[in-house]
């Protein structure tokens, strides 16, 4: 293999942004390049865009249509009707049909309606806190003291909480969160960042330059993948991503018009991946489309899986092979519960793997402070790193971030405490280890118990969950079941997860709404951290429907 | 001369936009000072965008004060901080999920925030009812707006959407339209008018657009970023008129709604004109409206949090809305609690009340003694003039560079203002936004001044671009001559103009 490969993402296949104004340039070929988000017209003989086909519910293909409305004067200007087409096609899972009847529910349970549950129990999202788990004390002290600075006099917080403050308001533009910062982030936090990285690469080198701050993990998937995506026709830019998926990137691949690839986990061998599953997805995408880049999530959302070190290797080797960039979503790293797994970055494996990977593969690797112990989705923290991108790319890549201004500063400062957290002899060490191992090790103990509490449902398998914060078991859905919910025109597995919310208050996601392959059917079930329900022994679903 | 022609090549070839490009000298710079150079400035001075909180402006105590208590819930029972803040901390804190702010909000911002924007809303507009179901909740307006401008996105050549956009513009709109796929078909706002909007330049766009894409929006800010002209009642049943007429959706940018001080100048919504309107119109013209909590007295951008209300927009578009922001970067949410609390600041009786009102009024008085400093300023310098402002955070004086300079520009390739940017930077030390990067070239250059920093950092900028203007229009036109320091003190301490022809300083009397 030549040491000289082609980037799969330089400047010239990488979408151009702004409006080149250093020259006082118009923009002169751009138009067919920068159409992103408007829908590249569908037409139904052209397979390339059969995208997404996992939506529950496909609206039909965009059509302008005069409604009566349209002929008066006062027509409205915006309608579903003339709408961006390209936005009718993004469906959105975890917030569902499942989700607004479980708002419902709640709210009639506090109007004092009857219902065969005292309270709904959110399985359906991996908001930790919203669940009840509690925050890290020393993060939120030194939160608290970058908010009101004032505070750094009150003798209540520790000391550490507050030079850590100290520093953080030092880096921020006039000593206030309230200021914006860099696109990119703030330097400082950025190199802790890099160390961070360094330290759980075993020395692995970390440049801060390759760190960009996000919105959580998702501003920086979003961000990547409208980067890659360009041509059109058989040349559109197809993105492989795995089956089960989390629907973000469904979402934003529908938005984006370019060509989901899917590829099937092994449900079998505990969810892993198969490089000859790889290889048949992309080679049939090969006839339609232009595969640039693997999405990986590991430990898995949904399916909790833990990719073995090997694995990795062998997918790295594979996108070598293939020139396809790597996009792996790490935000699960800290969440590593079954013997004998281990969370391996991609980054470090990549190193280990020696020059003539480590300084081609082109990787984008992906961490917010939403999972792990922390849990803190509501900052959206996080941040990305990016390693052998072109340089003009990465003009292209830090113009691209620029549009959304910045990522909110209190995230960014969250992500610095959770890069950069109490060290052994400062006072908050104690409470900081003590607070961080009760939430990994209550984690670790549901995650087996939900393994063992799903197994014992009749018509419901589980694989053993080996990390994350998910289990996606498979359901037997009884014929006559499938029945009912084609009448009633809902996937059987919506109609299964709406049929335990209203009979156990368990709020599930259907697994169509992640992909599966045809005629299984599973649920995405969020392991609760204060309370195990019994309540799915209770529900008689596959008694009801034999 | 010679720094600025080593620096020229290094800012045209690349091929950023020239704000990021002056940003990244500024950045240089700083090192460089950092580092020892010897510069006869100490420090590099940005009012090119609003950032007041970096700027040295304060932020509000009661703000500050229940954020930290929803952040680190110990505080609720710490006495030191007032009753009111951690009676409103807790009730903010109830209205999370599990009663937390590392929780996620639903996906249009937290329920109990919305509702505090519709009210707050319905009081603004005398009563003209807004519902929380219309509000949503972004990371930030200009969020907001990408979001919205998504669904309005479509079309290729003819059929492109398009949307009229006031010429100058806030300076982050062009990327923002071009980041969506939208065009942007500029109108042109009457300078002489104090940046009045024109109905028959609107109906010139309008023309010149159509054939080359489909207007389907037109965008306005008011209070005006950057031009600081804040509308009448009169102008914005004109442009709502307009925008009926030709089936457009009105974009109102209304971020600066706080900030209008100009002596006959009021702030009115939008949207309360328009349902003032006769009832068909009222009925049918579409409207969405931004608002943030970067704007006006918080200036607390690094939060990240803004909203918009729709009006008139069918329930089937805003089930989209909704399912845009279902996995758009979701809205921080200390940033939405700072939302509630702009909008629902302490009342009279509060124990925070007498603080939050003298802050608020410093802040207030800071920004219009500063708007009123610089017109003054500016307007005794050679080649300069400015028109005065109403309201908003920024000022907009007008360039009248020598034709040598003008030259000078074209053989550097650049536009005049962006060098002229370029060479204050370098020279001065201010970085200041050219009007290029406010929606592109006209016959007229113009550059962008923040004004709400603190008083004395705008003394200081108005010194060193004073000092910077009369050496460049000296050095611009025959003979060359230099402006000593004694000139500007002269110049700043008196208001007494100081022309140089020929080498001959005359001093002549200021015209206000």
């Amino acid at each position: 293999m030549s040491a000289t490969r082609i980037r799969i993402l330089s400047a010239r296949n990488v979408l151009p942004l702004g409006r080149g104004q250093s020259g006082g340039a118009q923009r002169s070929d751009g138009d067919s390049k920068l159409r992103l988000l408007t829908s590249p017209h569908l037409s139904p003989s052209s397979p390339a865009r059969a995208l997404s086909s996992l939506s529950a519910t496909r609206r039909g293909l965009p059509q302008e249509k005069m409604s009566e409305n349209g002929m008066m004067s006062r027509a409205k200007v915006l309608t579903i009707d003339n709408m961006n087409p390209t936005v009718k096609k993004v469906e959105y899972a975890v917030r569902g049909p499942i989700v607004q009847r479980a708002l419902e529910l709640e709210r009639e349970l506090s109007e004092g309606m009857k219902k065969p549950f005292a309270e709904v129990i959110k399985a359906n999202i991996g908001d930790a806190h919203a669940m009840g788990q509690q925050p890290i004390t020393f993060f939120r002290q030194v939160l608290a003291l970058c908010s009101y600075p004032e505070l750094l006099n009150d003798n209540t917080f520790p000391e550490d909480a507050k030079s850590r403050a100290h520093r953080i308001l030092q880096s921020c533009g006039g000593n206030s969160m309230g200021s914006y910062s860099a696109s990119q982030g703030i330097e400082s936090v950025r190199k802790d960042v890099a160390l961070y990285i360094e330290r759980r690469d075993g020395g692995m080198p970390c440049d801060p330059d390759n760190i960009y701050l996000t919105t959580g993990a998702s501003d920086g998937i979003v961000t990547m993948l409208k980067l890659l995506v360009c041509g059109e026709g058989a040349s559109r830019t197809g993105i492989m991503i795995s089956i089960p998926q989390y629907p973000l990137y469904s979402a934003a691949l529908a938005e984006l018009g370019a060509v989901q690839i899917n590829y099937y986990l092994n449900e079998e061998n505990c969810w892993s991946m198969d490089i000859n599953e790889l290889q048949r997805a992309l080679n049939e995408a090969r006839e339609y489309c232009n595969p640039r880049a693997l999405c990986i999530i590991n430990p898995g959302n949904p399916t909790g899986q833990v990719q073995s070190r090997q694995c990795i290797e062998d997918v790295i080797r594979f996108a070598a092979k293939e020139r396809l960039f790597l996009m792996a979503d790490e935000v699960y790293q800290d969440n590593v519960y079954a013997d004998g797994c281990e969370f391996h970055s991609f980054k470090k494996v990549l190193f280990e793997m020696g020059p003539e990977y480590s300084k081609s593969v082109e990787l984008a690797s992906f961490h917010s402070t939403s999972k792990c112990y922390m849990g803190e989705c509501g900052f959206r923290g996080g941040y990305m790193e990016i390693i052998n991108m072109d340089d003009e790319v990465k003009v292209q890549l830090t113009k691209l971030v620029s549009v959304r201004l910045c990522p909110p500063v209190p995230g960014q400062a969250l992500m610095d405490l959770v890069v950069n957290p109490p060290q052994p002899g400062e006072p908050s060490y104690d409470s900081f280890l003590k607070e961080r191992t009760a939430t990994l090790n209550a984690l670790a103990e549901k995650a087996k118990l939900t393994e063992q509490v799903l197994n014992t449902v009749q018509g419901i398998s589980c694989n053993p969950v080996q990390g994350a914060m998910y289990s996606f078991p498979r359901i037997i859905i009884p014929e006559k079941a499938i029945k009912e919910a084609m009448a009633l025109g809902q996937q059987p597995d919506m109609f299964y997860c709406m049929k335990m919310l209203e009979e156990t208050g368990i709020c599930l996601v259907p697994g169509s709404g992640f992909g599966q392959k045809d005629g299984t059917y599973h649920f995405r079930y969020k392991i609760p951290l204060s309370r195990i329900r019994m309540s799915f022994c209770h529900f008689k679903f596959t008694l009801q429907y034999s | 001369m010679t720094s600025m022609e080593r620096v020229i090549p290094t800012v045209n070839t690349m091929s950023v936009p020239p704000q990021q490009a002056l940003q990244a000298l500024a950045e240089g710079l700083h090192r460089d000072i950092k580092q020892g150079a010897q510069k006869h400035f100490q420090r590099i001075i940005n009012v090119s965008s609003a950032d007041p909180h970096r700027a040295g402006i304060k932020s509000l105590s009661f703000v500050r004060q229940v954020l930290a208590a929803c952040l680190c819930p110990q505080l609720l029972k710490d006495k030191s901080l007032p009753l009111d803040v951690r009676q409103r901390a807790r009730t903010l804190l109830e209205a999370c999920d599990g009663g937390s702010v590392g929780a996620y909000s639903p996906s249009a911002g937290l329920t109990y925030v919305r509702r505090s924007i519709a009210d707050f809303i319905t009081r603004r507009d005398g009563g003209v009812p807004s519902h929380s179901d219309d509000i949503f909740i972004c990371a930030g307006s200009h969020r907001a707006l990408m979001v919205f401008l998504k669904l309005l996105a479509r079309g290729k050549g003819k059929t492109h959407t398009g949307v009229l956009t006031p010429v100058p513009c806030p300076s982050t709109l062009p990327v923002l339209l071009d980041d969506v796929d939208v065009k942007m078909m500029p109108y042109q706002l009457n300078e002489e008018r104090g940046w009045a909007v024109d109905v028959d330049e609107l109906q010139r766009a309008l023309t010149a657009a159509r054939g080359h894409c489909e207007p389907r929006a037109i965008y306005i800010s008011n209070p005006g970023n950057p031009t600081g002209h804040v509308q009448n009642r009169k102008s914005i049943e004109e442009v709502i008129q307009f925008a009926a007429d030709h089936k457009l959706l009105i974009l109102a940018n209304e971020v600066d709604q706080d900030c209008v001080y100009g002596p006959d100048a009021e702030f009115i919504s939008y949207k309360k004109v328009l349902l003032e309107m006769d009832q068909e119109l009222a009925e049918s013209v579409q409207l969405v409206s931004f608002q943030s909590v970067s704007s006006s007295f918080l200036g607390e951008g690094g939060l990240r949090a803004g909203y918009m209300e729709t009006i008139n927009i069918d329930p089937e578009v805003i089930h989209y809305i909704e399912i845009l922001l279902c996995f758009d970067i979701s809205t921080p949410v200390t940033g939405q609690l700072a939302l509630d609390l702009m909008v629902n600041p302490p009342k009279p009786g509060d124990q925070s009340y007498d603080t939050y009102i003298q802050e608020v009024l410093l802040h207030r008085t800071t920004l219009t003694q500063n708007a009123q400093r610089v017109v003054q300023a500016l307007n005794v310098l050679p080649g300069m003039s400015c028109q005065p402002s109403m309201g908003g955070v920024y000022l907009y004086p007008s360039l009248r560079l020598p034709p040598d300079f003008m030259k000078y520009a074209e053989v550097s390739k650049l536009e005049a203002d962006v060098l002229y940017c370029q060479m204050l930077l370098q020279e001065e030390g201010v970085l200041l936004g050219p009007g290029w990067t406010c929606g592109g070239a006209s016959h007229q250059h113009h550059i962008r001044l923040c004004v709400i920093v603190p008083v004395e950092t705008l003394e200081e900028v108005l010194s060193r671009i004073s000092a910077f203007q009369l050496r460049l229009m000296g050095r611009f036109s025959n003979p060359v001559v230099d402006v000593t320091k004694e000139d500007r003190v002269f110049q700043y301490k008196t208001g007494k103009v100081i022309k140089r022809e020929g080498g001959l300083v005359n001093g002549s009397s200021v015209v206000v």
